[in-house]
């Protein structure tokens, strides 16, 4: 592999990883979803960077889904939900913005340290890619832990997938079976969010999650 | 393709799905369903008879015959069971129809899922087919769209997907390590090429993936400290889905976990995946047995049981070894059966009592003999007392562990002891004493509560020597 192609991979898997830094302190649903339509953007040009690197024409499908579903699709009917509900205000944060990005990097680092010395063997393009994708999994759970908001959560989920997808792509050769699946899963993921979306909204006016938590696991 | 067993266990569920989604009346697709599974189950029969041959994506061995005649055969009794269930949720208004086709096509869904997440070959398939059935559940989890309901399905749906992700991981890793040895594309996760060259497989990235699947499809086990959607997701759901998540939905991770076990235990320089196993098991089951104590609805009580005895199954396929696997595979199937059947004996008194409250039940064996003494029996049965068939399983995995570790059989002999008087003392307040609650008559369907039961109780009393045979073959594949 030149020089030139290693590089590319490289800077957009790292992007990847700057860009689920900046969903983190993010707190406006608005501005969230713009960054992690930016962040499958990312996603779809690391994948047909992949595709055409790996001379493998079917990643440009996965690609193409990664475009046109998760930097396009989901974030506007996300948008329309936001507007229908009238929740554009705040997110509630768990924790504060310098607390989550310490842990954050405290993630990246970690997956770092294990990645790298894990995979020495694999070829060097792997397993950076593996170390990124690990970090970016890491990032979406440290978001979906660190969101009372449904939709921060649904969107730190989301961007966990994308981890998920840059990992399955970076490895070689990797079947087709398996992206459109996970492509596939997240659609049905989706609509079934979004209609829990709509039921909590019908039954309680508010798609914050504390409001469930009243409910601790036993009747009295 | 001819059309062969494999392809039935799959196709009979996907049509019913199809044609119960389309059907409007409830009495027809009632009646549907429980065909439909037990086309199914005969299907899974035969495989015992003439086995078709397995390919990239489907396999079928002892291993996994076991586990897809199990779970027909638990779907079929639920569904026969979820007949008289639903019929009374309609009647009082709980379900409206459009839930009930709903209800009916994704109970379809979930055992296409199930089946093909046991006869699935390839690893991405596999993960596919589980990441289906964790769906499917979610959606029957929140079908009564009350509070708590919602609350229990969404935790359900969060934890579920990041453990699916986890596992989704772990899967890609697996991939990472095969690739270099059996090359790219497709044969790189079919698990039969896998198991045969993991030998040469990098043992670091094994590790690494292992630890990841264990947490992915640990979290669908329902191993403690993973666990906390297990109890909300039993108690909330329809109780046919709880008796269907704890006879099956558990093991068939459980099923996922071992086949990536066997593919460790292959390789000579990867960790022993037992002691992990082993931990989390023995973890399981002390936390669930202290936490049945301070159970006030009933469904949460047994599911809690549920998560202890899952931890003892883990805990003997942990510690591996011929005996020990045996116990697993005889403690897996006894508790399907058993637990299930408490939950058939469950969802009835909580229909009867109109609530899941404990403390509003009381002096069931007066009130409702048949129920009460049922859900004695089954009660009698799952906590392990001579002579019934989890008495046999949990001796063989004591009487294992007493041989190799002792002090780890000391731990485990304290979890069963406390979850043991745990589950007595509930079980007096609810069958014993002054009546309390409603004392209306049942309508229910007792034939599926006794047909497990008395599997229970004769698997107990006296095992055929095939069946022994059968195990112990089975036992001896896992290693």
């Amino acid at each position: 592999m030149s020089r030139i192609d290693f590089d590319v991979a490289h800077m957009l898997a790292g992007l990847l990883v700057l860009i689920s830094f900046m969903q983190l302190y993010q707190d406006r649903l608005y501005a969230l979803l713009n960054v992690y339509a930016l962040h499958a953007l990312t996603l779809a040009a690391s994948v047909a960077w992949q595709a055409m690197v790996q001379d493998a024409p079917h990643l440009y499908v996965t690609a193409a889904i990664a475009l046109v579903f998760k930097a396009i699709i989901i974030p506007v009917a996300l948008h329309r939900i936001i507007v229908r509900l009238g929740i554009h205000r705040e997110i509630e944060k768990v924790v504060g913005v310098g607390s989550a990005m310490l842990a954050g990097m405290g993630l990246v680092a970690l997956s770092m340290v294990v990645m790298l010395r894990v995979t020495y063997a694999a070829d060097p393009l792997a397993r950076e890619d593996l170390a990124f994708a690990l970090s970016v999994v890491l990032l979406g759970l440290l978001m979906m832990v660190t969101r009372r908001n449904a939709v921060g959560q649904v969107v730190g989920f989301m961007s966990l997938e994308n981890g998920l997808v840059l990992a399955a792509t970076g490895a070689r050769g990797m079947p087709l079976v398996v992206e459109i699946s996970v492509a596939f899963s997240i659609l049905i993921a989706f609509i079934v969010i979004g209609i829990f979306l709509f039921r909590i909204r019908e039954r309680f006016d508010t798609v914050d999650v504390a409001a469930l938590d009243q409910f601790r696991g036993e009747r009295q | 393709m001819t059309f062969d067993a494999l392809a039935g266990v799959l196709l009979i569920p996907a049509v019913a799905a199809a044609l119960l989604a389309a059907l409007p009346d409830y009495r027809v697709t009632a009646r549907l369903n429980v065909a439909a599974a037990a086309l199914t189950f005969l299907c899974a029969l035969s495989l015992f008879v003439r086995r078709p041959q397995s390919g990239a994506y489907l396999i079928v061995d002892d291993l996994n015959a076991t586990f897809i005649v199990l779970t027909t055969f638990v779907g079929l009794s639920t569904s026969v069971f979820s007949l008289s269930y639903i019929g009374h949720e309609l009647q009082i208004g709980r379900l409206t129809p459009p839930f009930v086709r709903f209800y009916h096509a994704m109970y379809q869904v979930l055992m296409f899922a199930m089946n093909l997440a046991l006869i699935a070959n390839n690893i991405g398939l596999m993960w596919v087919a589980i990441e289906l059935a964790t769906l499917t559940t979610v959606l029957m989890v929140g079908i009564y769209r009350t509070h708590e309901a919602l609350e229990a399905a969404w935790k359900y749906f969060i934890l579920g997907s990041v453990g699916i992700a986890l596992a989704l991981f772990g899967t890609i890793l697996v991939y990472m390590a095969a690739r270099p040895v059996v090359g790219e594309g497709l044969d790189a996760m079919v698990w039969t090429v896998l198991v045969r060259r993991a030998g040469a497989f990098d043992p670091a990235l094994l590790n690494l993936a292992f630890v990841f699947l264990l947490l992915g499809y640990g979290t669908k086990v329902g191993l403690a400290p993973l666990h906390a959607w297990l109890p909300d997701a039993h108690a909330e759901g329809p109780t046919p889905i709880s008796a269907v998540l704890s006879g099956l939905l558990l093991n068939v991770a459980l099923y996922a976990l071992l086949r990536f076990k066997m593919l460790l235990a292959a390789n000579a320089g990867a960790l022993a995946p037992g002691p992990l196993m082993v931990t989390l098991g023995l973890i399981s089951l002390v936390f669930a047995a202290f936490m049945l104590y301070r159970r006030r609805d009933i469904k949460r009580l047994f599911a809690y049981s549920s998560i202890e005895h899952m931890g003892i199954i883990t805990f003997a396929f942990g510690m591996g070894g011929p005996l020990a696997n045996f116990a697993g595979l005889l403690h897996m199937t006894m508790h399907s059966l058993t637990k299930s059947a408490i939950f058939f004996a469950v969802g009835h008194v909580a229909q009867v009592k109109g609530t899941q409250r404990i403390a509003d039940m009381g002096g069931l064996t007066e009130t409702h003999p048949v129920l009460g003494w049922g859900l004695i029996l089954g009660v009698v049965a799952i906590a392990g007392l001579p002579p019934l068939g989890i008495f046999m399983s949990e001796f063989l995995v004591v009487s294992s562990t007493f041989a190799r570790a002792p002090l780890l059989a000391i731990v485990l002999v304290f979890g069963l002891l406390v979850g043991l008087a745990g589950l007595f003392l509930r079980l007096n307040s609810i069958a014993f004493g002054e009546p309390r609650g409603a004392v209306g008559k049942a309508q229910a369907s007792y034939v599926p509560m006794f047909a497990h039961l008395s599997l229970v109780v004769a698997a107990g009393v006296y095992m055929p020597p095939a069946l022994v045979a059968w195990f112990q073959n089975v036992a001896g594949l896992l290693g």
